[in-house]
Formats: C-alpha cells, sequence, structure tokens
C-alpha cells in the first residue's frame, strides 16, 4: 500500500498544563474523506489547528507522503498544499472577496503592486462555480450573508490546488441548497485525489460524506472505523462513551 | 436611481465626499465672517503651509490606527529627530559642504524609522501595548531632544535646507508651479484611462462615462484651481507670483506615495486585513509581527519629515517643537474617517482631516477667538465629527 498522504503520529497539545490532545495518530490517504468526531472541547479543533500550522504541536510528528514535516505556521502548511476552512472563517471582515481570497497570495503586476482587477476575476470565477449568483467580490464581507461569507471562505480553500483540505463545520451557515453543492464540491475534489478531514457535529453529514471516521474524546482518539461498517449508535457510543466499542 | 447607488456606480467613497461638502462648507461659512479675508490667495496659501506638518504625519497615523494600534510619540519623535537635523547640520558637519544638508535630512529621516520600528518591535514582538510603548516614547523623546543640546536652541540651519520649510524663498514660482500642475492632471488623466483600460480587460464593465468625466472633471479643476491660487500669492512688493511651497509639495508627495503604499502594496492590503481581523491575517500567512514593526517604522519616518518641515519652518532646532502634536494626528485622522477600532481609513481623508482642523484653527484666528476658546471648539468638532460619521455608518448598514 502507498503511504498516506497525511499521517499524525503521537500528537500531543498542551496549554498551560492541560493536554487538549495527547497521543493521537491518523492517517489520511488520497481521495478518501475521514470524518473527525467528538464533543465540544474533545480536541477536534485543536487537532485541525495542528495540522493547519495555526497552532505548532508540542510533541510527535507529522508526515507527508511518508516523510516529516514540519509545520510551524500557516505558511508551512499552505506550503505542503494543506489548506484549510475555519469554522470562524477567519475573513478579514472589511475587505472584499477577492482580497481576502488571495489574502496572503496576492497576484502581483510585473511592479509588484497588487493586480486587483485579476484577482477579483479570479476571485469570481471560483466562487460562482459554488455560488452562481455571486457578483461583488469587491464589497466588504461583512456586508455580505452568512452563506456567501461561507462560500467565500470555501472558494479560498479549493482555489490554490490543495492536495489536503481541512473541513471545519463546512456547512454551519448554509441552507439546503449551498449544502447541497458543498456536499457535490467535496465528491469532486475526492474524485480528483484529494485528501480531506471533515469537522462536523452532523453525525449525519458525516455519515453521508465521509469513508472513515475518526472519533476524539478528552484529547485521545477513541478509534477510527470504515463509515460502511458501523451504525450511527455505535459511533455515538464512542464519542460519549470515549470508549471503543465495537 | 438612489443617490447612494449613484455614489456607489461612481466609485465614490460617501465618507470622503461628506468631508469635502464638510470642508467646503466651513470654508464659505468662514469667508463670509471673515468679509472675504479667508479665501484669500495669501491665507489660503498660509493655510497650505500650516497644513503640511500635521498632513505628513497623519499619513502614516492612518496606517498606525488602521492596524488598530496608536502613536503618541510622533509629536517628540518630531522634535527629537529634527533637533538632531539641526545639531548635525550646524555642528557635526561642515557647515559650508554642500552635501551637508542632504545628509542630514536623510540621517534624520533613517533615525526617526529606527526609533519607529523600535517601538514597533516592543509592540510586535514583546507584546507591550502600543499606547503604553508610544507613550514612554512621547517622555523619551522630548527629553531626548534636551539633552541632545542641554536645552539650547540650534542655529543657523543651511539656507538650501530652510526652503524645505517654505519661507518667503520656500516656493517654486508660477512657471514650476504650473509646470508641475499640469503634468499632474496629464498623470491623473493617463492613470484613469489605464484603469479602465484593465477593468476592459478583465472582463469588467468601466466606470459609467458620466461619472468618469466627473471624476476627471474635479480633479482637473482641484489641481488647476489649485495652482492658480499659489500663484495668484505674490512675493512682498512685487507682482511675482509665488507658486506652490516646498513643504505643501512634500505633503503632496507623501500623500501620493502613502495613498500607493496603502491600495497597490501587499503591504498595505496587510495593514487594512490585520487591521480588520488579526487572526485571520496570520491564518492566512501574513507575518503579522513584520507587518507591525513596518507601520511603525513608516510613522517614525514621516515624523522626522514633518520635523525637517517644523526646523526649516523655524530656521533653528528646539526642543519644544512639535509639543502636541500627535494629537492633532490623530484627530486629523480621525475626523478624516479612520476608525479607532482599526481596518477603515485613508490617506486622502487624513489629509481632509487635517485641512478642515487646520481651516478651523486658522479661521477662529482670524475672526480673533482666543486660543482658549479655540481649543474648546476645535475639541468639540472631534467629538462632534467621530459621532456623524458613527451615526451615518450605522445608517448605511442598517439600510
Amino acid at each position: 500500500m502507498t503511504a498516506p498522504l497525511v499521517e499524525l503520529r503521537g500528537v500531543e497539545k498542551r496549554f498551560g498544563g492541560v493536554y487538549a490532545v495527547t497521543g493521537v495518530g491518523l492517517a489520511l490517504y488520497a481521495g478518501e474523506v475521514v470524518g473527525v468526531l467528538g464533543h465540544n472541547g474533545a480536541g477536534k479543533s485543536t487537532l485541525m489547528k495542528v495540522l493547519s500550522g495555526a497552532l505548532p504541536l508540542d510533541a510527535g510528528e507529522i508526515r507527508i507522503d511518508g516523510r516529516p514535516v514540519s509545520i510551524q505556521s500557516p505558511r508551512d502548511a499552505r506550503r505542503h498544499g494543506i489548506e484549510t476552512l475555519y469554522q470562524t472563517l477567519a475573513l478579514a471582515e472589511n475587505l472584499g472577496a477577492a482580497a481576502n481570497l488571495f489574502l496572503g497570495r496576492e497576484i502581483v503586476t510585473r511592479l509588484g503592486t497588487l493586480d486587483d482587477h485579476a484577482m477579483e476575476r479570479a476571485a469570481l470565477e471560483v466562487i460562482r462555480r459554488l455560488s452562481p449568483h455571486f457578483d461583488d467580490v469587491r464589497t466588504p464581507v461583512q456586508n455580505l450573508s452568512g452563506g456567501q461569507r461561507q462560500m467565500v471562505a470555501i472558494a479560498r480553500a479549493i482555489h490554490f490546488d490543495a492536495r489536503v483540505l481541512i473541513m471545519d463545520e463546512p456547512t454551519a451557515a448554509l441552507g439546503p441548497a449551498e449544502s447541497g453543492a458543498v456536499g457535490a464540491l467535496i465528491a469532486r475534489l475526492k474524485a480528483e485525489g484529494l485528501g480531506i478531514f471533515l469537522v462536523s457535529h452532523d453525525l449525519h453529514d458525516v455519515f453521508e460524506i465521509s469513508d472513515r471516521v475518526a472519533v476524539l474524546a478528552n484529547g485521545r482518539l477513541v478509534g477510527v472505523r470504515n463509515t460502511s461498517e458501523v451504525t450511527r449508535e455505535q459511533v455515538l457510543e464512542m464519542i460519549i462513551g470515549g470508549a471503543d466499542s465495537a | 436611481m438612489s443617490l447612494a447607488q449613484r455614489l456607489r456606480e461612481a466609485e465614490l467613497d460617501p465618507r470622503l465626499l461628506g468631508m469635502g461638502i464638510a470642508l467646503v462648507a466651513i470654508w464659505t461659512v468662514l469667508d463670509a465672517t471673515t468679509g472675504g479675508v479667508f479665501l484669500s490667495a495669501r491665507n489660503l496659501y498660509n493655510l497650505a503651509v500650516q497644513s503640511s506638518v500635521v498632513g505628513i504625519m497623519a499619513t502614516g497615523m492612518v496606517f498606525v490606527i488602521v492596524a488598530r494600534h496608536i502613536d503618541l510619540s510622533v509629536g517628540s519623535v518630531l522634535g527629537f529627530t529634527g533637533m538632531a537635523m539641526a545639531v548635525m547640520q550646524t555642528e557635526w558637519l561642515p557647515a559650508d559642504a554642500g552635501w551637508n544638508w542632504p545628509v542630514s535630512l536623510a540621517a534624520g529621516i533613517a533615525l526617526g524609522t529606527a526609533i519607529g520600528a523600535w517601538q514597533g518591535w516592543w509592540v510586535a514582538y514583546r507584546g507591550v501595548p502600543a499606547f503604553v510603548v508610544t507613550l514612554a516614547g512621547l517622555l523619551m523623546f522630548r527629553g531626548g531632544a534636551y539633552l541632545l543640546t542641554d536645552g539650547r536652541t540650534v542655529a543657523p540651519l543651511h539656507a538650501t535646507f530652510q526652503l524645505i520649510g517654505g519661507g518667503l524663498e520656500g516656493s517654486i514660482g508660477t512657471t514650476w508651479s504650473f509646470l508641475l500642475g499640469g503634468l499632474a492632471i496629464l498623470a491623473t488623466l493617463a492613470s484613469r484611462a489605464l484603469r479602465r483600460r484593465s477593468r476592459r480587460r478583465h472582463g469588467f464593465a468601466p466606470l459609467p462615462l458620466w461619472a468618469e468625466v466627473g471624476r476627471c472633471a474635479v480633479a482637473v479643476a482641484i489641481i488647476a484651481g489649485f495652482v492658480m491660487v499659489m500663484n495668484a500669492y505674490t512675493r512682498p512688493r512685487s507682482e511675482v507670483g509665488r507658486g506652490v511651497p516646498i513643504p505643501v509639495l512634500i505633503l503632496i508627495a507623501t500623500a501620493l506615495a502613502m495613498t500607493l503604499l496603502s491600495r497597490t502594496t501587499r503591504f498595505g492590503r496587510y495593514v487594512f486585513a490585520m487591521g480588520g481581523n488579526p487572526e485571520a491575517a496570520a491564518l492566512s500567512g501574513v507575518d503579522v509581527k513584520r507587518v507591525t514593526v513596518g507601520v511603525f517604522a513608516w510613522m517614525g519616518g514621516l515624523a522626522a519629515l514633518a520635523g525637517a518641515v517644523t526646523t526649516a519652518r523655524l530656521a533653528a532646532g528646539t526642543n519644544s517643537m512639535g509639543t502636541l502634536a500627535e494629537l492633532s494626528t490623530i484627530a486629523a485622522a480621525v475626523i478624516g474617517g479612520t476608525s479607532l477600532a482599526g481596518g477603515v481609513g485613508s490617506v486622502p481623508g487624513a489629509i481632509l482631516g487635517a485641512v478642515i482642523m487646520q481651516s478651523l484653527e486658522n479661521g477662529m484666528v482670524l475672526l480673533g477667538v482666543s486660543s482658549a476658546l479655540r481649543q474648546v471648539l476645535i475639541g468639540a468638532v472631534l467629538i462632534g465629527a467621530v459621532w456623524l460619521d458613527s451615526a451615518m455608518r450605522r445608517r448605511r448598514t442598517s439600510t
């Protein structure tokens, strides 16, 4: 079998003396969706933030294509093809959709100045693939609806040829039509060979989309299952009980 | 079509437009109450020169405040660097060398930039709030300005250097003013044309023609009017027009550079992103700490440039230069629409803010209002302007 796209080994993250995540090992293969489940405070978001570079890990290692890599910052993660959709969206409210989409990776002219028109055009293209009626990439995103803002954040995560996508509650702010579009998008990205971590509270979503589920409780990995081989009740029991039932 | 829609279509910033209207109103009232003295060429010339020091610093303060910080040290940095330049010119460097003044000017600006970067380092890498760091800077550099010469006033300065201050000789004459004005008009038209072409090339509709023509007409009128007024003010006992004062030229160049920095560079974009959502900026790979140091470094450099203008204007270095200038600078930026919550502000707005404040000050002097009462009234205007701005913004976002 080929090496996993991403492998977390013995990952540990402390805040002060408190272990937010400890001893977690988890692999993600190309072309699969792994649902990450757990209560609030179980360590899902912390684990994902370690991988996205927002929080440097305290112990353990991250391997990409079987090789250990150092991810100290979001920039490092992006360089390794890891893109993240944060639950908070992480948008600068005072900037337009285009400026947000390209933040940190601006298109510049030959003189090195920002090429806003090129960024606006590219942004419009990618956002419209998700949300066909989107038309204003300049208005500060604080004036957009929750769903539109979510689309901007998703567009940012997929525009830069990611290999690994971390999606933290991607459909939380969306209506049914938009949720459907995101589901279809995930299926397409998966078919293109991306690996996707899907963090969600919504068991229904996770069972619908993911190939495997990983359950966390109290900062530890309870277990990993093939979605097709477990029932929701079993997974719920793992989430609540914090013990491997199956 | 509603007015708001039209404004949006013309890509006019309603806030900037409102300030422009406020300025015209203030000028009209002051001109009427002073019997036409306020809008005389002579007074407008003085007003322009008086606005330049605060205006120069306000362009940098916009960046600082947009990035959710504050810089209380700029008045003291102005005094300290101005004093350093004066001492360098008169005591350290050979007084009659032609390279004396450019070297001391460059060294002064480098010193200001270094001071700013040093303060920014405390803010960014040591986590001390900017309010505290720059409050300390206010004290330290005011004291430093005194220590440089033990309180002695330093004079005389190099004759060429003094031109920076815009004294009797410190303007560029009518011919150069017309030439530069003409160039500015051409550059404005060319940049609008380039913008239209770029929009078309990327498949966006260009600005409607009425809006484009209107914008260009207003810009041309402002440039031409400004040059003509500056040329209309003559030298004493002669018919020779003075032309644009050099400190105002410096202000215009600074404003242009800082506007470009804010709108067309990564650095400018990152400052606004940080102001809007620092966490998002960091997660997008922006080196927030480095940008913070950069913001304070620019501010320090601009304070030193303002120090050069002040020193040259006084034709001497004194340790009290720039006292309380930090407050006028912050007020100018805030009246000019910069939000203390961060993320919102513009360089042209800050310049307008500086001109509005200086107009009130200047007009009240003409009207014989006492300096104590002037302070009270300008304070009231500061509150009023910010209140009006936030009230308008609430209305805009709620509709």
